[in-house]
């Protein structure tokens, strides 16, 4: 799923702190799954920013929705005879979410309430991390299952670089390395002699290199 | 194969292919366009090595280019080995920046992944890694001996560039790293330098492992020695420096050494690696990265007995 973070009660406070009147917006998809954009959190944070604005001394009016899912015109519909009661809408889905908002209500003005960060899964009860980099050409197979391109630093097909130490990232001690991970994984299995492919260099046009992208599945169009 | 069976003709070629003990050195750019500066550092390695490897904006601190660098040593009578990291450029950058630097006079280049941008003094920026190290070690080959881009279109007068790669016997996985080298061999490395070794077991252990293999037959593996100045530089070096393999006992020897000669105990250790190196199977060479230390190379070089540096035409 795709995972977000909270922008800081700061940032947002400055983002809105021209409207008196605002709908903060959450998201019953992957935010609401990684616990920071859903009907709760959209509750919690309407009742921060009131507090802090009337701490300032301008109090501000804040409504709440939460859509079954702020990327799909059939849910985005659902505030169409509202939207247009506010100032300004707070969304906190990630970054598809406002701009399915802007594009459906071109007069109304959109603003993210989370930085959307990457697509993962939680390893452990609050805390996520990254597995997929989106590249449009999953070559996992290749790596018993393990993303080198999302997963390492350097989104090396071939690892593990010189700074790979005792399992972890030159970058930080609390990075895995993948590549170790891959390599004793192969080893373990007695398929090391995976490892002594060279690969092409990767086909980027698939991924955000290419532009932005697009998925036609013809069946489906109407 | 053309140039009497030479891939690119550099001197470092030639000398390791005579059979010499190779012996190169190091030059960081300087951080400016300050050309007497970087004069002034490889003026020391001249006549003292086979070949001077120029940076690249080496722990991601910016620096003048290495092409730039690389080109101004040419100019000046001195043999670069270009170092080109996968960090920051993508394949249409690197090869054109290939061509400029043959066209220019440089036969050498080190083929490198690059320390990430992390370290350096712009972590913001955005890195590329559009291909690795060994698969730019198959590009420069390709366009070497295919005289091809890496699209297949044919390239009008092919850069000949004598290929190096970098080998770390001491990052991790341990095991794995013989192999990564004969991955690097395979995609078409001519020369390999090691990453700075102080634990000589480990290292006795991965040159038997790359002999035992045939690596050493097919590609020349230069060892890496960085003297020590100092017992503190060695404790950095052995907690700062990833991938790095710093025995305590030599630290031990270093501070015992005591004050105002720990540099001379760090230039016998690094003497002392030489002389073995000159001895041990499958070592074609030595690669010495005297960092900031580029004046002690002469005396080094008097020292371990590498002078003069044998002139192969």
């Amino acid at each position: 799923m795709i995972i977000a973070d909270r922008k800081s009660l700061e940032e947002i406070l400055d983002m809105i702190k021209d409207f008196k009147k605002i709908l903060l917006v959450g998201c019953k998809g992957c935010v609401t799954v990684c616990n920071v954009g859903g009907e709760k959190e959209v509750g919690v944070l309407a009742v921060i920013l009131k507090i802090a604005r009337k701490k300032e001394g301008n109090p501000i009016e804040i409504d709440e929705k939460t859509l079954e899912r702020q990327c799909d015109p059939e849910y985005v519909e659902q505030i169409r005879d509202i939207f247009d009661q506010y100032d300004a809408v707070l969304s906190m889905a990630c970054g598809v979410g406002p701009q399915f908002l802007s594009e459906a209500y071109p007069s109304q003005r959109f603003f993210p309430a989370v930085d959307t960060k990457f697509f993962g899964g939680a390893v452990q009860h609050g805390i996520w991390e990254e597995r997929c980099a989106g590249c449009g050409t999953c070559v996992i197979h290749h790596y018993d299952g393990l993303c080198p391109i999302a997963r390492c630093s350097k989104s090396l097909q071939h690892g593990p670089c010189g700074g790979s130490a005792d399992g972890k990232c030159e970058i930080a001690k609390d990075v895995e390395c993948i590549w170790d991970t891959i390599v004793k994984k192969k080893m373990e299995q007695g398929r090391l002699e995976d490892l002594r492919t060279i690969r092409a260099p990767k086909d980027w046009q698939t991924a955000r290199d290419g532009g932005p992208r697009k998925s036609i599945r013809e069946e489906l169009v109407q | 194969m053309s140039n009497n069976g030479l891939k690119s003709g550099s001197n470092l070629e030639k000398v390791l292919k005579a059979g010499h003990f190779a012996f190169t050195g190091e030059c960081g750019p300087p951080k400016g366009a300050n050309v007497e500066h970087l004069k002034e550092k490889f003026e020391h390695l001249r006549g003292k090595v086979d070949a001077v490897n120029v940076t690249d904006n080496q722990t991601a601190v910016v620096r003048m280019s290495s092409a730039a660098a690389s080109a101004i040593m040419a100019a000046n009578g001195i043999e670069p080995n270009f170092q080109m990291v996968c960090r920051d450029r993508n394949r249409l950058a690197m090869m054109a920046d290939i061509l400029g630097v043959y066209s220019l006079g440089v036969r050498n280049m080190l083929c490198l992944s690059g320390d990430h941008q992390k370290f350096g003094n712009h972590p913001q920026s955005k890195n590329v890694f559009d291909i690795d190290s060994i698969q730019l070690i198959a590009m420069v080959k390709k366009m070497r001996d295919e005289g091809k881009f890496l699209n297949d279109e044919d390239i009008d007068e092919p850069p000949k560039m004598f290929i190096g790669a970098a080998a770390n016997p001491f990052a991790d996985p341990y095991e794995f790293r013989v192999y990564r080298l004969a991955n690097k061999i395979d995609a078409g490395a001519d020369f390999i330098q090691t990453q700075c070794i102080y634990n000589m077991p480990r290292f006795r252990d991965f040159i038997k492992m790359a002999v035992e293999m045939g690596l050493t037959e097919k590609a020349y593996i230069l060892a890496g020695v960085t003297p020590m100045k100092s017992a503190r530089m060695a404790q950095y070096m052995a907690k700062m420096v990833p991938g790095m393999d710093v025995p305590e006992a030599l630290i031990e020897r270093l501070k015992g050494a005591g004050k105002g000669k720990q540099a001379e105990e760090g230039i016998k250790f690094a003497i002392e690696q030489i002389d073995e190196f000159k001895e041990m199977e499958g070592v074609a060479g030595v690669h010495l990265m005297a960092i900031e230390w580029e004046h002690k190379v002469p005396e080094i070089a008097e020292r371990a007995g590498v002078l003069p540096r044998p002139q192969v035409d």
